[in-house]
C-alpha cells in the first residue's frame, strides 16, 4: 500500500527503522508475530484485500473525509491558509476506525476468533468494539482506571457495542498500563486471539501495518489539496501520542521535499515540569512494548509516567518511525501544553463550529502559534483526527462547570 | 565462561536428581531483606538462583511478580545495586550459579558493554532477558556469549519444531521451558503435556532443561523433577515473602523465614522425586 523512497526506507526485514522498531517480545509471542507478519504481507499484496478495505472505508466509515478550508480561523490568525482534514467525521468520531477496519479484516483472514485491544482516550476502544460488533467477534478492551474515569462516554459506548472493558489498576493506570495488560492477555491466549493495536507502536509488523492502513488519510489529502489548490501543501501538522494519525497524514508526502511537517506532542504542565508526554522532545531511546523508540524514562531505564490532559496522548513512548523521522530531521516535533490545547479547543469550537478532541486541539494550538508568521498563500493542512464529544466532561472540569 | 551452571548440572546428573531453581526479586521488599533471603536460598535447597531485576513494565509477569517489582523499585533497587548484591553473595558462595532475570531496557540504558564487564567482575553467571527473542540476538545475546556469560533462552509451547533450532542456537547454560502460554504465576500445565514438551526439546538439544511458570507446591515441583532437569519456582516464593509483610508493607523476619521454609519443602520434593518414581 505504501511505496518506498529516500524518506520512506523502512522498515527493513527485521522491522527496523534505523535503530528503532524491532521485535522485543517474549518468545511465547514471537511465533505469532511472525505469523501476523506473513499474513499481513499476503494481504498487502492481494488486490482483493485492498478492495475489501476500500469498500468498508467508503460505505461504513464514510470515506473520503472532507478537506475543509477553515476560512474563519485563517482570517482570525491572519497568516497561512488553513485546511482541516476532517477525520473526526468518520464513523465513531476519529481516525482510529481506519486501522481497525484493516486489522479486523486481517484477523478474519487469519481465522482468529477473539479480539483484544488497549485504549487510552477510548477512541481506539470504541472503534475496535465497533468493528467487532460489525463482524460478530468477541472483544475485550483494556483501559487504565485513570482513563476510565475521564472518558466515561466512551466506556459506555464500548459496552453498548458489546465489548468487555477491563479496568487496569497497575502503574499509572493509563494507556501504557493498558498495553501491558493487553500483552499479558495475548501471551495467555495466543492461539485464538488477535491483538488489535491502535497505534504505530508495538513490535514489527504493527508500526508498518498501522501506518499503511492510516495512510489513506494522506493519500486522500494529496488528491484533495491538488483539486483545491492545484499544488502540494506547504506544511502538514498533526498531533502525536503513539503517532498513527500523524504518520497516516505524513507518510504519502515524505518524499515531497517541499512539504514541511510538524508533529505535536503533549507538553502537559510544561516540558520542564516533568509532567508531560513529550517523549521525542524530552525522552531518549529505549525499549518498551516490543520496539525501540524515544521513551520517557529515568537514568536507570525505568519508564516514567506520562501526563497529558488528553488521554490519547498520555503515553511515554512514540511510534518508532517517528523516532527515525525525528533523527533524520525530515519531520520536526514540538510540544504544546494542556493550557494551550484548551485555548485552541475553545477557539475552534467558537470560530469554526467544530468541537475538536483534545488530541487534535494540541495540533491546532501549534497552528495558532505558527500561522500568523506565515504568508497568506502558505497552504497548511492540519489533521482534525477526532471530535471532542468524549472530552466535554474533562473540559467542563477545567472551567468549573458541572454536567 | 564461569562454568558454574555447567558444573552444577553435571553434579545434579551425578546425583541422579533434578535441580531446584528459585526466583526472587532483588530489592523486594527492601534491599537488605532481599539479600538476606538470597543468602539463605542455597542452604535451604536452591541449586540455581535466578535473581529478578525489576522493570516498571513487566509485560510477561503476573500480579505477584508485578507487585514484587513495584516494591523493589520503591525500595530503590537499580541494576547497579543488584550487581553489588551479586558481589556480596560471591564473598561466601562461589559455587551456586546466579542468573539475572529481567527485561532489556534497564540493561540497554546501563550500557550493554558496561553491564557485561560489571556482571563478569562480580561473578554473575548468566542472564534471562524476557523481551529479547533470537531475532534480537545482536543486542545482548551475542555480546554476552563473547564475554563468557550464559544467555539462557526461553522456549514456549508456541515455539514449534521449525523454530526451535533458531531458539536453541546461541542458548547456553540451560533452556528455560515455559510450560504454559501465559504470564508468571498462572495455573500450571498438566504433567503429561510438560513431559511431552520436554521430550520434544530433548530431540533438539543436549542442554539441561528447566521448566517453570505455574509451579507452586512441593508436589508440583516433584512432578516436574521427574521429567525435566530442573523445576523453577518464582511467584509462589514471592507470595510467601508478601505474606510476611507488616500492615505498612514493611519487611518482618517472616518474609525470609516463610520463603526459605517453602524452598526447603520444594527442595525436599525435588530431591525425593525420582526415588518415589522408581520405588
Amino acid at each position: 500500500m505504501s511505496a518506498r523512497g529516500a524518506n520512506r526506507p523502512g522498515p527493513d526485514a527485521d522491522g527496523h527503522f534505523g535503530i528503532y522498531g524491532g521485535r522485543y517480545v517474549a518468545e511465547t509471542l514471537m511465533p505469532l508475530i511472525l505469523d501476523l507478519e506473513k499474513a499481513y504481507e499476503g494481504a498487502r499484496d492481494d488486490p482483493d484485500f485492498a478492495e475489501e478495505f476500500d469498500y468498508w472505508l467508503a460505505h461504513y466509515v464514510g470515506r473520503p473525509s472532507p478537506l475543509y478550508r477553515a476560512d474563519r480561523l485563517s482570517r482570525h490568525l491572519g497568516g497561512a491558509r488553513i485546511y482541516f482534514k476532517r477525520d473526526e467525521l468518520n464513523h465513531t468520531g476519529a481516525h482510529k476506525i481506519n486501522n481497525c477496519i484493516g486489522q479486523i479484516l486481517l484477523a478474519r483472514r487469519m481465522g482468529k476468533t477473539r479480539i483484544i485491544a488497549e485504549t487510552g482516550a477510548g477512541q481506539h476502544g470504541v472503534a475496535t468494539a465497533t468493528v467487532c460488533a460489525l463482524f460478530g467477534l468477541p472483544c475485550t478492551v483494556y483501559m487504565g482506571e485513570t482513563d476510565i474515569a475521564r472518558q466515561q462516554p466512551n466506556v459506555f459506548r464500548m459496552k453498548l457495542l458489546g465489548a468487555e472493558v477491563v479496568p487496569v489498576d497497575s502503574g499509572s493506570r493509563t494507556l501504557k498500563d493498558a498495553m501491558n495488560e493487553a500483552l499479558r492477555d495475548w501471551v495467555t491466549n495466543v492461539e485464538t486471539t488477535f491483538y488489535l493495536i491502535g497505534t504505530v507502536a508495538g513490535p514489527h509488523p504493527y508500526p508498518a501495518m498501522v501506518r499503511d492502513f492510516q495512510s489513506v488519510i494522506g493519500r486522500e489529502t494529496r488528491e484533495q489539496i491538488m483539486a483545491a489548490e492545484g499544488r502540494l501543501p506547504d506544511t502538514l501538522v498533526a498531533c502525536v501520542g503513539g503517532g498513527s494519525n500523524a504518520i497516516g497524514l505524513f507518510h504519502p508526502f515524505l518524499d515531497d521535499d517541499s512539504v514541511g511537517m510538524v508533529g505535536v506532542e503533549a507538553a502537559g504542565h510544561g516540558v520542564d515540569s516533568g509532567k508531560h508526554a513529550a517523549s521525542l522532545t524530552a525522552g531518549k531511546p529505549g525499549v518498551l512494548h516490543g520496539n525501540r523508540t524515544y521513551l520517557l524514562q529515568d537514568e536507570h531505564g525505568q519508564i516514567t509516567e506520562a501526563h497529558s490532559i488528553s488521554a490519547g496522548l498520555d503515553y511515554p513512548g512514540i511510534g518508532p518511525e517517528h523516532a527515525w523521522l525525528k533523527d533524520s530531521g525530515r519531520v520536526s516535533y514540538v510540544a504544546i501544553t494542556d493550557e494551550q490545547a484548551l485555548d485552541a479547543f475553545h477557539l475552534c469550537s467558537r470560530l469554526e463550529g467544530i468541537i475538536p478532541a483534545l488530541e487534535p486541539a494540541h495540533a491546532l494550538a501549534h497552528v495558532v502559534e505558527l500561522a500568523p508568521g506565515l504568508a497568506q498563500d502558505h497552504v497548511l493542512v492540519m489533521n482534525m483526527c477526532g471530535r471532542g464529544d468524549k472530552d466535554i466532561f474533562t473540559v467542563a472540569d477545567t472551567v468549573g462547570a458541572s454536567l | 565462561m564461569s562454568g558454574r551452571i555447567e558444573r552444577r548440572f553435571a553434579a545434579l546428573a551425578d546425583e541422579g536428581r533434578a535441580g531446584l531453581v528459585t526466583f526472587t526479586m532483588m530489592g523486594d521488599p527492601d534491599i537488605e531483606t532481599s539479600f538476606a533471603i538470597l543468602e539463605g536460598l542455597a542452604e535451604a535447597g536452591a541449586d540455581i538462583i535466578e535473581i529478578g531485576s525489576p522493570f516498571t513494565d513487566p509485560m510477561a509477569d503476573g500480579p505477584v511478580i508485578q507487585r514484587a517489582g513495584q516494591r523493589a523499585l520503591k525500595a530503590g533497587i537499580t541494576l547497579g545495586k543488584t550487581l553489588e548484591l551479586v558481589r556480596r553473595f560471591r564473598e561466601r558462595d562461589d559455587a551456586t550459579p546466579l542468573v539475572l532475570m529481567g527485561y532489556y531496557n534497564p540493561i540497554y540504558i546501563y550500557g550493554v558493554k558496561r553491564f557485561l564487564e560489571d556482571a563478569l567482575a562480580v561473578g554473575l553467571d548468566g542472564m534471562i532477558v524476557v523481551d529479547l527473542p533470537p531475532e534480537e540476538d545482536d543486542e545482548l545475546c551475542r555480546p554476552a556469549l563473547d564475554a563468557g556469560l550464559s544467555f539462557v533462552r526461553l522456549a514456549a509451547p508456541t515455539t514449534d519444531d521449525a523454530r526451535l533450532p533458531a531458539v536453541l542456537t546461541n542458548t547456553s547454560g540451560f533452556v528455560y521451558y515455559i510450560s504454559i502460554t501465559g504470564i508468571t504465576g498462572a495455573a500450571g500445565a498438566a504433567a503429561a503435556a510438560t513431559q511431552a514438551a520436554v521430550e520434544r526439546l530433548r530431540r533438539h538439544t543436549q542442554l539441561p532443561i528447566a521448566v517453570g511458570f505455574g509451579i507452586k507446591t512441593p508436589a508440583q515441583a516433584a512432578e516436574i523433577a521427574r521429567v525435566a532437569d530442573a523445576a523453577v519456582v518464582g511467584s509462589a516464593l514471592i507470595a510467601e515473602i508478601e505474606e510476611g509483610l507488616d500492615a505498612d508493607g514493611g519487611a518482618t523476619p517472616a518474609c525470609r523465614d516463610n520463603a526459605l521454609a517453602l524452598v526447603r519443602a520444594l527442595g525436599k520434593g525435588v530431591r525425593g522425586a525420582r526415588q518415589e518414581a522408581t520405588s
